[in-house]
């Protein structure tokens, strides 16, 4: 075996031997280096004669090239390797759960609020509020419920001092309202509404949505076009059917109670009907000019019949083991 | 509204079974609340009558008898009821029937004994809840009758809800004519044609208040027999209704009322002095009712009185002195109407509820008491006999019927129907309205028990009604299509609401009335607003504060087992009743560590600090403020007002020690309170503009006294940036080991920028320069040795 051979055998066993990059380096610099065996044995061409120098030097840089190849196959092995180790040790245990704050919730009856509100914003109805502790005149005579009106029995009122009440619903909101716009009006009044009235199936505070329609052609065949629809895209449910039977408010005239089919069933779900020739007295539209419709929805009543709570206590008890599962 | 069905047939009987009827009247607004059948189903029970009963030879409480239930051979019954006896007329269950609670009745051995059938008491034919021994019929109950027949119990019992506007439908009489009107189905006659006086006896009846009671029908009747007892099928249609036999009088009274819808009332003759008055009652004026309730009558109340003092509260109760009672031979009956301002409220201030008020309240027929009272003396002539004097009316002005003028193409309009005016003209018919035609529009009158139609609209709410609601079309409106506006600088309920969610947060509703004493707790500001008439001592005050339902949330759900909570609400506090003193506000509250137990990060209670940053999260990129202030719910020492634009917005504090131990909490709550105006503005956004030079940060530290506030420091600094500093900001803060007692190392960075050029050295160490001295000059900040 030739001294190349010999050199190029040892160079590849250094090689090898090493497994860092600075390692290398160094095994590297055994052959390649200033005083590295390639090096020396170009040094040694010099006391040959010229054609022999020619070809041991063709030789010497040939091994040279090895060298490198074999050089820059472990620098690429090692760094392969080192990066393999790198990705397993910076492995991670995927699976464990996330840090950070819980998500909170919102409350049931908010969430129904929210879908009604969004449901009804696509046809244009701008979201109206009003006071809780209100006037007589709001919650009553304004409405055509003049003092002594049986119908004011029909609300189990919560009085306060001056002859203030807690509304006994959210129809003041339509007074308010039509005081300070002329139609086209279409707005829906979300809110809270007070009776006295505490059971299993009553709560003295509930919600309700009051929805107010006004121009010169709404007609109670719109009354009933716009409750079906919104039925149905509030249940997602297109053979949900309503059924509109005549009733007493009043402040609309002709009245309904809304019904919608339930199981075998039909269920009350709130009431409505034209607004009341009085009510646009008092509020000064031009009853002539102007017609219109009104509904109010129990709120609670929908909440509990999207989502399947079967017991009214439950939104006001905010227990968290309730609430979480509105997430 | 209760009755009997068989009644309403009686006097309207289409074609229709019940459930068909039960429809009809719905869906024409008289709204069928219950239909319970009156008698449970049984069948094969006969009218029978005991011939004997012997003692049984093998049980002491059993007897064996012989029953007559028909023509054929008598049967041998055993039977256990003490009451059984010869002679007794009973009903009876043959063998093969079938009796409530599937209990069928077999041929049986009692103790040895053949028996044939079973003697049944009321409670067994599910009559009753309860009873003491076997049913005793009459005496003239005819033996061998099917005992549903002989009690008409093939019946059932409707309750009507009635709205207030249809108190023309509080009678059976209403209720059938409605029934006829809507099918066409036939009105069967009552009774009503004038009774021939036999006497001449009259009582006199001074009417003062003739506004209040325009008609007043009275009538003497003498002799009636005191012995006499109301007829078997007047007593079972008044059960039927849920009223109970009292005296053949007051129970004809009764009748009548529910029949035609006219309260009356029967007076002992004997018992008045001097004459009828119906006045005003007096102040001071006591009256003992007939349910034994004594009241004080009040200048605005009607009282029906006699020369001795007040007999009756007009159109609601009658008096107990003057009441019929089993002595009573001679009696005055009253017929009158009452207007409903006049009733309106009355009974309800004295706590009453009685069938006359409501219906007066409501509205009676005007023409209606001379037709009652001639329907009530035949009943009682017929029943108790005696001798009727003639009918005497007090009439005095008499409201006129005004016809209500109609335009059909306005009915259209408003209901979206395409009907033909004929079509309504013929609805009107049926309803008994005279209509007269006036070019496009009609002349209706209505007859005289339909008080509720005063104007157009009512009768378009006839044409709709009678129509039928389910006949008008559903129709999706036509309206402009118009966009809605979508303020920029507002943001939404949902998107305040969802961040508080995204940061732990959870929603919650409470009542918006709460205890006095825990109003009180958390009261900032305002007027407490009580209520009058509140459902339960802790629920009578409107909350001026969400504070406490926060806190009572959080004491609810610690006993519930949760130990970290993050809560808030978004409602009205009340500091008075004007609408401008019931602001919006959203509060929350933070209990327990700052994070959710997990792995990998260190347990730490949350602080003013973390809430402070939800606060800062909320409110992003509205510049607020926190500034040291006192609230009654909070620690002093851990409580900021929230500024914003120099308007205070709100509250964050820790809750004062004193209520900590008060609503017995192991740690302080967190809370903060905000005024909804100020969380709902925010900036519209607006771009101004890139430097294409870059900033440069640098930081100092300073020592300034411990109790400088940093807030107060930050906003100085950045109200007085020196020229090319575009923010400082705070990054640390130190105190404790290695400063001066007193002192609190504070780190600033400073950001440095030009849109011109890039900022050479010199530029910036001036500006740090400058803010420095400003520190110094105006904190005392000094710059601390590197």
């Amino acid at each position: 075996m030739s001294k190349l051979d010999e050199i190029l055998g040892e160079a590849q066993a250094a090689f090898a031997a090493v497994d860092s990059l600075p390692a290398l380096d160094q095994a590297k610099a055994r052959f390649i280096g200033k005083s590295g065996l390639i090096t020396e044995q170009m040094k040694g061409l010099g006391a040959l004669a010229p054609e022999a120098r020619k070809a041991a030097g063709a030789q010497i840089n040939q091994v040279k090239d090895q060298v490198e190849a074999l050089l820059k196959a472990r620098r690429e092995a090692i760094q392969a390797a080192q990066l393999e180790r790198q990705l397993k040790e910076e492995s991670l245990d995927v699976t464990l759960p996330g840090r950070g704050e819980a998500m909170g919730g919102l409350h049931p009856v908010t969430l129904a609020l929210e879908r009604i509100e969004a449901l009804f914003a696509t046809i244009g109805f701008a979201v109206a509020d009003g006071p809780e502790v209100e006037t007589d005149f709001y919650n009553f005579t304004a409405l055509n419920i003049p003092e002594d009106h049986p119908a004011r029995a029909m609300h189990d009122t919560f009085y306060v001092e001056d002859g203030q009440l807690l509304r006994t619903h959210t129809s003041p909101v339509q007074v308010h309202y039509m005081q300070d716009h002329q139609p086209p009006i279409r707005i829906i009044a979300p809110g809270r509404v007070f009776r006295v009235d505490s059971d299993a199936t009553h709560s003295p505070m509930f919600h309700q949505v009051e929805g107010l329609w006004v121009d010169e052609q709404a007609s109670f065949a719109n009354l009933k076009g716009v409750i079906q629809d919104f039925l149905q895209r509030f249940f997602e449910r297109d053979d949900l059917r309503v059924r509109f039977r005549p009733s007493f408010f009043p402040f609309t005239e002709p009245s309904a109670e809304m019904d919608m089919s339930w199981g075998d069933g039909w269920l009350e779900i709130g009431g409505c009907g034209m607004v009341h020739p009085n009510v646009f007295g008092h509020v000064g539209i031009d009853p002539e000019r102007y017609q219109g419709f009104a509904f109010g929805l129990g709120v609670e009543r929908l909440a509990m019949l999207r989502y399947g709570v079967d017991d009214l206590r439950l939104f006001f008890e905010n227990d968290l083991r309730f609430l979480k599962q509105f997430a | 509204m209760k009755f009997s069905e068989n009644w309403l047939r009686s006097l309207c009987n289409p074609g229709l079974d019940t459930a068909q009827l039960e429809h009809l009247v719905t869906m024409a607004g008289l709204e069928v609340e219950a239909v319970e059948p009156a008698a449970p189903a049984f069948d094969k029970v006969v009218v029978a009558e005991i011939l004997s009963a012997e003692k049984h030879p093998n049980a002491d409480r059993l007897q064996v008898c012989r029953v007559k239930v028909g023509e054929g051979e008598p049967l041998q019954v055993v039977c256990g009821a003490p009451n059984a006896r010869a002679g007794l007329k009973t009903a009876c269950a043959l063998v093969g029937a079938e009796l409530p609670g599937e209990f069928k009745i077999k041929q049986a051995k009692v103790r040895s004994v053949e028996s044939f059938g079973m003697l049944c008491s009321a409670k067994e034919l599910g009559l009753t809840e309860a009873a003491e021994g076997i049913l005793e019929l009459p005496a003239d109950a005819p033996v061998g009758e099917d005992f549903r027949a002989y009690r008409r119990l093939d019946d059932n019992l409707l309750t009507l809800k009635l709205t207030p506007n249809r108190g023309d439908c509080l009678s059976v009489l209403g209720i059938a004519r409605e029934v006829a009107a809507l099918t066409g189905a036939q009105l069967n006659h009552i009774d009503c044609s004038p009774v021939a006086a036999t006497i001449a006896d009259t009582f006199p009846v001074t009417v003062d208040e003739a506004k209040a009671c325009p008609r007043y029908c009275g009538r003497v009747i003498r002799g009636i027999d005191a012995q006499a007892a109301t007829p078997a099928w007047m007593l079972e249609r008044l059960e039927r209704s849920g009223l109970r036999g009292i005296h053949p009088v007051v129970d004809v009274t009764n009748y009548v009322l529910l029949e035609l819808g006219q309260p009356m009332h029967a007076f002992d003759l004997t018992k008045l002095k001097g004459g009828i008055r119906v006045r005003l009652g007096q102040a001071g004026e006591k009256l003992a009712l007939l349910n034994e309730q004594t009241i004080e009558l009040a200048a605005d109340t009607l009282a029906v009185a006699d020369d001795s003092g007040a007999l009756a509260l007009a159109g609601v109760m009658g008096g107990a002195a003057s009441a019929v009672s089993e002595a009573t031979q001679d009696i005055f009956l009253e017929s009158a109407h009452f207007v409903p301002a006049a009733i309106a409220g009355r009974a309800r201030r004295y706590g009453l509820s009685t069938d006359s008020a409501h219906r007066f309240e409501r509205g009676v027929d005007i023409d209606l008491p001379r037709h009652a009272l001639e329907r009530a003396t035949r009943l009682i002539l017929d029943i108790c006999g005696g001798q009727a004097g003639p009918l005497v009316e007090t009439v005095t002005e008499l409201p006129q019927r005004r016809p209500v003028a109609f335009r059909p193409a306005r009915a259209c309009r408003l209901l979206g129907i395409d009907l033909d005016a004929a079509e309504m003209r013929a609805i009107f018919g049926r309803l008994g309205m005279q209509v007269s035609e006036q070019g496009d529009a009609f002349q209706v009158t209505p007859p005289g028990f339909r008080f509720d139609i005063e104007r157009e609209v009512d009768l378009i709410e006839e044409v709709a009604r009678v129509h039928g609601y389910e006949a008008i079309p559903i129709v999706a409106p036509k309206g402009e299509a118009r966009l809605l506006p979508v303020p920029e600088a507002e943001r939404t309920v949902l998107e305040a609401k969802r961040l508080l969610n995204a940061r732990g947060y959870q929603e919650i509703i409470t009542y918006s009335f709460i205890a006095a004493e825990l109003d009180a707790d958390f009261r900032a500001s305002g007027q407490a607003v009580a209520l009058l008439n509140p459902i339960a001592s802790q629920m009578d005050t409107m909350r001026g504060s969400l504070m406490g339902g926060l806190v009572q949330t959080l004491r609810h759900n610690l006993n519930h087992g949760q130990e970290r909570l993050r809560l808030f609400e978004l409602g009205r506090c009340f500091n008075g009743a004007a609408a401008e003193a019931q602001p919006l506000r959203l509060a929350g509250l933070a209990y327990g560590h700052a994070r959710p137990e997990q792995w990998g990060e260190a347990k730490r209670e949350a602080d003013f600090f973390d809430v402070r940053g939800d606060i800062e999260a909320l409110m992003h990129p509205l510049p607020i403020r926190f500034e040291r202030a006192g609230h009654p719910a909070l620690h002093p020492g851990r409580t900021a007002c929230i500024a914003l634009d120099g308007q205070v917005i709100g509250w964050l504090g820790t809750l004062h020690p004193r209520l900590v131990q008060k609503y017995d909490f192991v740690r302080a709550p967190i809370l903060f309170e905000l005024d909804w105006s100020a969380v709902v503005t925010r900036m519209a956004p607006r771009y101004l503009g890139l430097s294409k030079f870059p900033a440069v940060r640098r930081d100092i530290a300073v020592v300034a006294d411990a109790d400088v506030a940093v807030g107060d420091m930050l906003t100085a600094a950045r109200a007085n940036l020196p020229a090319k500093m575009v923010d400082i900001s705070l990054f640390d803060v130190y105190q404790g080991k290695g400063m001066e007692s007193g002192k609190k190392s504070l780190a600033f960075s400073m950001l440095l920028q030009d849109t011109e050029k890039t900022l050479t050295d010199v530029e910036i160490e001036a500006a740090v320069d400058k803010m420095t001295q400003f520190l110094a000059e105006r904190f005392n900040a000094t710059l601390r040795a590197a």
